[in-house]
């Protein structure tokens, strides 16, 4: 098959704590938050108020210019708190959650009698018009403008991140109503593991076949590889589960975001898969890490771009990963001076790893979040970042013209064809420890104040 | 770290400073504030003490030699072993120079700019030493690391910003300030007061028989020199204190080329580049030394090895590195061959592959990127 890329840069990362692939609970939170910061690009206006009744589908928050871009309650229930930060900005909205959820009905309807129109303006009604991305930036797909594709990724390279055939693997008619929908707006790419894969069965869909290590799985990866991004285009990136949710949403006519969520990392307690919604409050997982939360990192999402969202933190509505590490805030002596140093990772060969990899290659590490040196200026070169991103673009480059906020070099260095998660490998091996997935995310900030 | 040594501390003037020797002997606790979660277990420490124990074979070599070739000039005997501790007493101060002069300037810069100390210096103080005339009066080494410490590196930011190598431009300093005490044939034989060179000894290395007379030049030279491809490869010759012994030099760049710490395509390039211009040379009658002695002469090998290789003053991207490697390379045996004045181009061409590299980089992303829009349009 031609439809096969093969991609040889990149590293998968053998951090310990693999979620077992059983769901060990389901769990109906209490209380879930909807928060405006998961949807980049979002400017939100509240449309509740403490105490109002919504049902799952109701609209929660809208963009403040495009104002048919909704944001749903994943749940039914009444509105308990809104939380404000400084300078009162939104945080979250807090619903407390009934036992039994009632769903706005949107009625039932097969995607492929609809019209573009239709599907726009039902995925716009339900709210999962926020769970489409839109590339360049990474911020939420403009309704006036079309796209030249949209492009789903069906499977997660990223360390121990949720695995796809197990959580979604037995929805492929959710699936292919999703794709069947979006098929109505433009072309569908789908980027799968390998033939065998059971998404090797979607229909109507342009499939390519992603191996390699990490970041095989990342979309932006696949688009590089299947159909570049240019200036002035546009694409639209769907993640699985929010793809499943679109295809139940024409199937069963209401927004369920329902989805099995992997709790792992080297610091959880027999990692394992729940079933549960976005919004979910982390303490709900403190089965997961024991008693206390103290040491610990949570992280809503991957080791590599999740976010520290922290035991009183929720799960982000594009995750489908929780992560459990612990603080590295010990001072290791001589850590680095140490001729093999076997109990810390590094892909570096000027540590052994590499040739002790030879001898036990399933070796994992229970990796922390220590720093493991201080900041400093670039010093290596271009090609040791290179080696960790399989795309077409000079990652130094793109970063220090981040650095320089000049924004003619960014585009020509690739600015369109990345978010921060393409990078993050990059700011993962860097021996100068820059926060490089930072350094992109202001490029990208920068790049849309400049273009508005 | 104790709290005076904090901003708004009594001593935080030293905090740089006191931040380098503790960082040296713990990890850091700081964790991972965004981003990444979790980091790889190398940093810059870690590459840069590979760098320096890349080149302990060449100084110990060279500390040696120094104690070898005095017993041979002067006519007295030693054993290895005397040799030796000639040599490291005669070395050991260019060291305790190098690295006090560069990195107190170091650590001042890094407390004036509110930084952490960068490691680069480790490495740039430990080649120094070896890239200089053993009998170099220590005050001209001092103020030659200052003005390179100061003016190639600190006035660009620090390590990682600099333009040119500073170890070569240390040298470079002394080379064109001092020209009596880094060429002729008094310089490259240590020697203590009052001690005179035996009949037929010059001290001159083979590079400068060379270039004063070519291949019979060398040949004729005095009976106690080793002359041929061999001696010049195991290293028992005159000549700056770690760059005479290829052998151990090729050992530093197995240990830098397994550990991946510096790239092997500029080494192969940069040896590359000598051969074609060496052997073009030949072919064309342009000179009777065969270019493989080119490879072991002088400063090519150290250079090549350690010199070019330095990562931020060497080419970024990969195709840039074989254009930047083959330059020096090309550009060291032209000076050599056709240069009446500098016996050795080495330096000069390092020097001047520095100041080329962004401009090889350039070509090759200008390059890649019209490529890239090129494909676009047939697509």
């Amino acid at each position: 098959m031609s439809n096969n890329i093969d991609l040889k840069k990149g590293l998968d990362l053998p951090i310990s704590g693999k979620a077992d692939l059983e769901t060990r609970e389901t769990i109906v939170p209490d209380v879930i938050a909807i928060q405006p910061s998961d949807f980049k690009g979002l400017n939100a206006r509240l449309l509740v108020k403490e105490g109002d009744r919504v049902l799952a589908g109701s609209p929660v928050l809208a963009d403040k210019k495009a104002t048919d871009i909704l944001v749903t309650a994943p749940v039914s229930g009444t509105v308990e708190q809104i939380v404000r930060g400084d300078k009162r900005k939104l945080l979250a909205v807090l619903i407390k959650a009934d036992k039994n959820p009632e769903y706005l009905d949107f009625g039932a309807k097969d995607p492929k009698t609809l019209q573009a129109a239709d599907v726009k303006e039902a995925l716009l009604k339900s709210g999962l018009w926020a769970g489409i991305v839109r590339r360049p930036y990474g911020i939420l797909a403009d309704p006036e403008v079309s796209p030249k594709a949209i492009f789903v990724s069906a499977f997660s390279t990223a360390p121990l991140a949720a695995d796809t055939e197990y959580t979604l693997g037995n929805e492929i008619e959710a699936l292919q109503a999703g794709i069947d929908a979006l098929l109505k707006i433009s072309k569908v790419y789908v980027g799968i593991r390998s033939t065998e894969s059971r998404f090797a069965a979607l229909k109507g869909t342009e499939t390519y076949v992603f191996s390699g290590p990490h970041p095989a799985g990342n979309v932006g990866v696949q688009i590089s590889h299947i159909s570049p991004i240019r200036k002035e285009e546009t694409v639209w990136t769907v993640s699985m589960p929010v793809l499943a949710a679109i295809g139940r949403l024409f199937l069963d006519g209401r927004c369920d975001l329902r989805r099995k969520v992997a709790v792992a990392g080297p610091a959880a307690q027999n990692p394992a898969y729940v079933e549960t919604l976005p919004g979910l409050p982390l303490k709900a997982l403190s089965k997961f890490y024991g008693a206390s939360a103290e040491g610990l990192r949570i992280i809503s999402g991957d080791v590599l771009s999740g976010a520290n969202a922290g035991a009183n933190g929720y799960l982000g509505f594009f995750d489908s990963t929780v992560t459990i590490l612990k603080e590295g805030t010990e001072r290791e002596l001589l850590g680095w001076a140490k001729p093999l140093r076997t109990s810390r990772y590094s892909c570096d060969h000027s540590y052994f790893n590499w040739c002790l990899g030879w001898l036990k290659p399933s070796r994992k590490y229970d990796m922390d979040t220590n720093l493991h040196g201080g900041p400093r200026a670039f010093v290596i070169s271009d090609a040791y970042y290179a080696k960790v991103l399989p795309m077409d673009i000079y990652p130094l480059y793109l970063i220090k013209a981040c650095l320089a906020g000049d924004i003619d070099k960014m585009e020509k260095f690739g600015i369109y064809e990345v978010l921060p998660e393409d990078l993050a490998l990059c700011e993962y091996i860097d021996p100068s420890k820059s926060y490089i997935q930072d350094i992109i995310q202001n490029g990208i900030d920068l790049m849309l104040k400049e273009m508005a | 770290m104790n709290k005076v040594f904090e901003k708004g501390g009594k001593l935080y003037w030293l905090h740089s400073t006191v931040d380098a020797f503790e960082t040296f002997l713990h990890v850091p606790g700081t964790v991972t504030a965004k981003g990444c979660h979790v980091r790889d277990a190398v940093d810059l420490k870690r590459i840069m003490i590979i760098a320096v124990l890349a080149a302990v074979p060449a100084a110990i070599f060279g500390m040696w030699n120094v104690g070898y070739q005095h017993a041979l000039a002067t006519g007295t005997d030693a054993n290895v072993w005397q040799a030796f501790w000639f040599g490291f007493l005669k070395v050991l101060p260019l060291f305790v120079v190098s690295y006090a002069v560069g990195l107190a300037i170091e650590f001042a810069s890094a407390q004036i700019r509110g930084e952490e100390v960068n490691e680069g210096y480790l490495v740039s103080g430990f080649f120094i030493p070896l890239i200089v005339p053993v009998d170099i009066p220590l005050w001209m080494l001092a103020v030659a690391v200052a003005f390179a410490v100061i003016f190639g590196k600190e006035v660009f930011g620090g390590t990682g910003m600099n333009i040119w190598n500073p170890a070569l431009l240390t040298r470079a300093f002394l080379f064109f300030s001092y020209p009596n005490d880094m060429s002729g044939s008094q310089t490259w034989i240590a020697l203590r007061k009052g001690e005179t060179l035996v009949d037929g000894a010059t001290g001159a290395t083979p590079l400068s028989f060379v270039a004063d007379g070519g291949m019979d030049a060398l040949q004729n030279a005095g009976v106690q020199y080793g002359t041929g491809f061999w001696d010049m490869f195991i290293g028992a010759i005159p000549g700056s204190v770690g760059e005479t012994s290829v052998i151990a030099i090729l050992i530093g760049a197995f240990i830098l080329i397994w550990t991946n710490v510096a790239s092997w395509k500029i080494m192969l390039s940069t040896v590359l580049g000598g051969l074609f211009v060496g052997g073009l040379a030949q072919l064309c009658g342009g000179t009777d030394i065969p270019c493989l002695y080119h490879l072991v002469m002088g400063g090519f090998a150290f250079g090549a090895v350690f010199m070019a290789t330095d990562p931020v003053t060497s080419a970024q991207t990969e195709c840039g590195k074989w254009i930047y490697g083959f330059f020096i390379g090309a550009v060291c045996v032209i000076i050599r061959l056709f240069n009446p004045g500098y016996a050795e181009g080495m330096m000069l061409a390092i020097l001047l592959g520095n100041t080329f590299a962004p401009l090889f980089d350039y070509m090759v992303v200008e390059r890649h990127i019209s490529g890239k829009n090129k494909k676009v349009k047939v697509a």
